[in-house]
């Protein structure tokens, strides 16, 4: 149980683990993700039963499982609908959704859209993996167009989600990302994500083993990686690049990889990151910066302030509970035209 | 005046009809408050097209009103008309087949014209002959129009707004052909356009001109007077709608409960006026979303059960539809939840704004695997009320989603409403887990009642794992043991069934040793009701078993059915009722009467009926 004799609020990984064995393949992305999860829960500090985790089904939706909070696992595609019912049930609740690119994305679209529309106050952690895992390998809606899986057996012919498209298209509030191997990145973005209030889309680009290896792996491969991804941070400079010397400066409407140092270029050339802009062109950009001339943007790419719906919600009652006189059923009654018989 | 006789008549039907935008439904409702307030028994039931505006005078366009007074206990907003007010000719061809031998026909005269008739589909002149009822009614005829116009002339109003007013020009003309005093109508009228002085000014101006002008009418036709009502019992009472009582049932379930209620709702003719009450009660802390689709609907309400609250989605037959997966997510969840199915004729989208009980079959049996839930009807525009809070009730204490079945008829339809007091309705206690229980399990549950015990988010050292797959029966992790799926499977079997020992016993009304037994279920209540009394004072033996509980039946189900020798279920479908208590009780053969086509049964096809089977 995880009723603890410490002092509140002082947690460590250890207080959000289960008791559950977890079940996903030996060396699966999701448990890095699962990790990374349970380390920033313990920095949040936020008690474990004022946590819920809700999930769809899939791979990953088997998440809540194993995290020692309050947890549902719910029905395939409708765990954004869930926890937008549980946040506005009980604002007080801190509530991560966690789903796949099958999940969100194809069964579970509209919720997606609409939850990301509404801002609901409720941390999303997409499990990208581009790949049907628990069904046993068929494209997903963010698998790449030509991939060969079980139902594409001579290539895919459809054009795939890019999720951050589908958020900022959304009018998402906030787009991370983060690469399953990358624990310091993703531990960052995770909680940047659960410390903002709104919708946060966290992509997790996590690796399938069995069913599509290396999904990811041109940016995963670890000497490579400083120079195939940048970890952007708000306020700070767009520089990536194992010698710290590549950074991203606007060339007309799009963004280049330039090297400090080389053709007049100095660090006060590169762009600053600001992810508080409402404008969603730069990040749009930076969210779709792909391989091989690009690095991929991880960490904090959105993060816009705006009143979330469930806040929303709180707010308009206690105004109307203001200037109304009906606050029981009796008085309800009583307001009804009504006569003697 | 001397040729005006007055009638007194134990109950009449009035049905007020004209083009969507004539304000039928206002006038028809003023009529029928007014006449409460004045004793009668009242019932009301609106009929809509599915056309918001359909063009001006055509019949795709009529909407109409219907209203039953009485002097006595009455249960049905009537078969047929006995007075017909008419705002165009199209309205006429629309309900002249409905028209009681003998009725009054008012009619606006000024619409009745070459324009008009052509609108309507009339090839001569003279369409009372066309319909052949030119003999057998008596008319009415009204210029509502220019009458109209010249009550509030001198008011400074553009003809569209003066026009807007005939309809309270045709309830002066309905107050003195029954004879009603129109101040209560005033009245109410103030309360309605207390903030617009002039509007008030001129509507009261019409509805007098409307009574004067029957007043000095000099035309052989009767007038009526319905006495007021000895049987009601009394008390304050208001006209209610069932869409409102089913809202407000959810309401004064939660705070019976001390709960939060939670609504998740996506907009669906004929059960969109429950969200829309429940909105509009952010007074009393209700919280509703409107979800991007159904599925959602159902679902953010589950989520909001799972937080804790009471929590509720409406839809009708389409949308339950769409919800079967999830209502089977709460029936394995053991999560408390009231899904209201206002039924409409399907399939498909079928007749949206017309009545069926043609979702019976999938509320007990649409979802996958052995996933028993809770299913109730309503039977009467105010027993959704109860039933709305028994269903509440029910989930909360016994941990299972409850189907509530009503319908475009009741939901839509009004019936006097007995006032509750909060502190006369049962107590609601939710199946807490105890503060001091040792190793809850999410499966932790009172093994006599197999009833799960609740603990929400918030709730310390309560934290759980709940979810769709199978759960261990002890342990509550996932289960995929042979036996161990056997054992939840007959446990969620056996904490509904045993839902039968909370809920009252089947009642008889009528006579006990009856040659036929008249079983009914849901919205269907009024007009069963209606036959059995009505025959059983011309001296037959009828009894009526109603139920409102489905599932589970009343206990003592099988040892009543059994009593008689000749059953009949009615039923506004195929034969659902019938199928479901033919599995329950196969040793009885169950006869039928059954009529789909989206109209509520009337009184006089039953009497008809069950006179045929006593012979």
């Amino acid at each position: 149980m995880e009723t603890t004799e410490k002092i509140r609020n002082q947690y460590t990984a250890k207080d959000f683990k289960s008791d559950q064995y977890v079940r996903w393949c030996p060396g699966c992305g999701d448990f890095a993700v699962l990790s990374s999860l349970q380390k920033v829960m313990a920095d949040l500090g936020i008690d474990p039963h004022q946590t819920a985790v809700i999930s769809g089904i899939g791979c990953s939706s088997r998440l809540p499982y194993y995290i020692s909070s309050y947890g549902f696992h719910t029905i395939h595609g409708r765990g954004a609908a869930v926890a937008t019912g549980v946040k506005v049930a009980n604002p007080e609740l801190t509530v991560w959704q966690i789903t796949g690119d099958g999940d969100c994305l194809a069964i579970g679209g509209n919720h997606f859209i609409h939850s990301v529309r509404r801002n609901v106050d409720i941390n999303v952690l997409l499990f990208n993996n581009q790949i049907y895992g628990l069904t046993k390998g068929q494209y997903s809606p963010t698998t790449k167009k030509g991939y060969v899986t079980k139902s594409s057996p001579f290539g895919t012919v459809e054009r795939p989600f890019r999720p951050a498209e589908l958020t900022m298209g959304a009018r998402g509030t906030f787009f991370g990302r983060l690469l399953d191997v990358d624990l310091k990145t993703a531990q960052m973005t995770i909680l940047a994500g659960a410390k903002h209030k709104g919708t946060s889309i966290i992509e997790c680009l996590v690796n399938c083993v069995i069913f599509n290896d290396g999904a990811h792996g041109w940016l995963a491969e670890r000497e490579f990686r400083a120079d195939r991804t940048i970890a952007l941070e708000h306020g700070k400079r767009m520089i990536f690049g194992k010698e710290g010397n590549k950074g991203l400066v606007l060339a007309g409407m799009n963004l280049k990889v330039v090297t400090i140092g080389e053709n007049g270029i100095t660090e006060n050339d590169i762009l600053v990151h600001d992810a508080s802009c409402e404008d969603t062109t730069l990040h749009m950009k930076l969210a779709l910066m792909e391989g091989p001339e690009m690095p991929i943007a991880l960490g904090v790419i959105r993060d816009v302030a705006e009143e979330s719906y469930d806040a929303a919600v709180e707010t308009q009652i206690a105004e109307v509970q203001v200037k109304s006189k009906i606050k029981t059923f009796d008085e309800l009654i009583e307001s009804l035209e009504q006569w003697e018989m | 005046m001397d040729n005006i006789t007055k009638t007194e008549l134990d109950n009449v039907v009035v049905r007020f009809s004209g083009d969507s935008g004539d304000g039928m439904q206002l006038t028809g409702t003023l009529f029928s408050n007014l006449s409460a307030i004045l004793g009668n028994e009242i019932s009301t039931f609106p009929d809509f097209p599915s056309e918001i505006r359909a063009p001006q005078g055509t019949l795709g366009g009529v909407s109409g009103f219907q209203v039953h007074l009485g002097s006595s206990k009455i249960y049905t907003p009537g078969d047929d008309p006995d007075v017909l007010v008419v705002m165009n000719p199209a309205a006429l061809k629309v309900n002249a087949k409905f028209i009681k031998k003998g009725g009054v026909i008012i009619f606006d005269a000024d619409t009745f014209d070459k324009s008009g008739y052509d609108k309507a589909g009339f090839t001569t002149e003279n369409p009372f002959e066309e319909l052949a009822i030119s003999d057998t009614i008596q008319l009415i005829p009204a210029p509502l129009s220019t009458l109209t116009q010249s009550s509030l002339e001198g008011f400074g109003f553009d003809n569209k707004t003066v026009l807007r007013s005939k309809n309270m020009f045709a309830l002066g003309l309905i107050c003195w052909l029954f004879n009603r005093p129109i101040d209560q109508a005033i009245h109410f009228l103030q309360n309605k356009f207390g903030k617009k002085p002039t509007i008030l000014q001129a509507n009261i101006k019409v509805l007098t001109d409307g009574f004067n002008f029957g007043n000095n009418l000099h035309l052989t036709v009767s007038t009526y007077f319905v006495e007021k009502s000895h049987e009601t019992p009394k008390g304050k009472y208001a006209s209610i709608s069932g869409n409102k009582a089913t809202a407000w049932g959810l309401i004064a379930a939660a705070q019976k409960a001390g709960l939060q209620l939670f609504l998740g709702s996506y907009p669906i003719t004929p059960a969109t006026d429950i969200m829309h009450e429940l909105t509009a009660r952010k007074d009393m802390g209700v919280k509703v979303v409107q979800a991007e689709d159904e599925i959602a609907g159902i679902t953010s309400a589950i989520g909001a059960a799972f937080a804790g609250s009471l929590a509720a989605t409406n839809t009708s037959g389409p949308g339950l539809a769409l919800k079967s997966e999830a209502i089977g997510l709460a029936v394995m969840a053991e999560l408390p939840l009231v899904v209201i199915d206002v039924m409409r004729g399907g399939p498909s989208t079928g007749l949206p704004t017309k009545t069926e009980q043609t979702d019976l079959l999938q509320a007990l049996y649409g979802r996958n695997g052995e996933s028993p839930a809770v299913v109730m009807a309503a039977g009467t525009p105010d027993n959704c009320f109860h039933y709305a809070f028994m269903a509440s009730k029910i989930a909360l204490e016994h941990m299972t989603p409850v189907i509530l079945l009503t319908d475009a008829f009741i939901g839509n339809g009004t019936s006097l409403w007995k006032l509750p007091k909060l502190a006369e309705l049962p107590d609601i206690k939710p199946h807490y887990v105890k503060p001091d229980m040792e190793n809850y399990k999410v499966t932790s549950r009172d093994e006599k009642t197999k009833v799960r015990y609740w603990s929400v988010p918030g709730m310390e050292g309560f934290g759980h794992r709940n979810g769709g797959l199978e759960k261990d029966y002890y342990s509550g992790a996932i289960s995929t043991d042979p036996e161990n799926h056997q054992k939840m499977v007959d446990t969620r079997e056996e904490k509904i069934n045993n839902i039968s020992q909370y809920i009252p016993e089947l009642k008889i009304e009528g006579s006990t040793d009856a040659d036929l037994l008249v079983i009914g279920w849901g919205g269907t209540q009024g007009h069963l009701m209606s036959a059995v009394n009505s025959m059983n004072k011309k001296g037959k033996k009828l009894a009526l078993a109603h139920f409102n509980y489905i599932n589970p039946l009343p206990k003592n189900t099988i040892e009543i059915i059994q009593a008689y020798k000749k059953v009949i279920v009615c039923e506004l479908n195929s034969g659902q009722f019938a199928t479901f208590l033919r599995s329950k009780v196969p040793a009885v053969e169950f006869l039928q009467y059954n009529k789909v086509q989206g109209q509520p049964f009337t009184v006089s096809e039953l009497e008809e009926h069950f006179t045929s089977l006593l012979k």
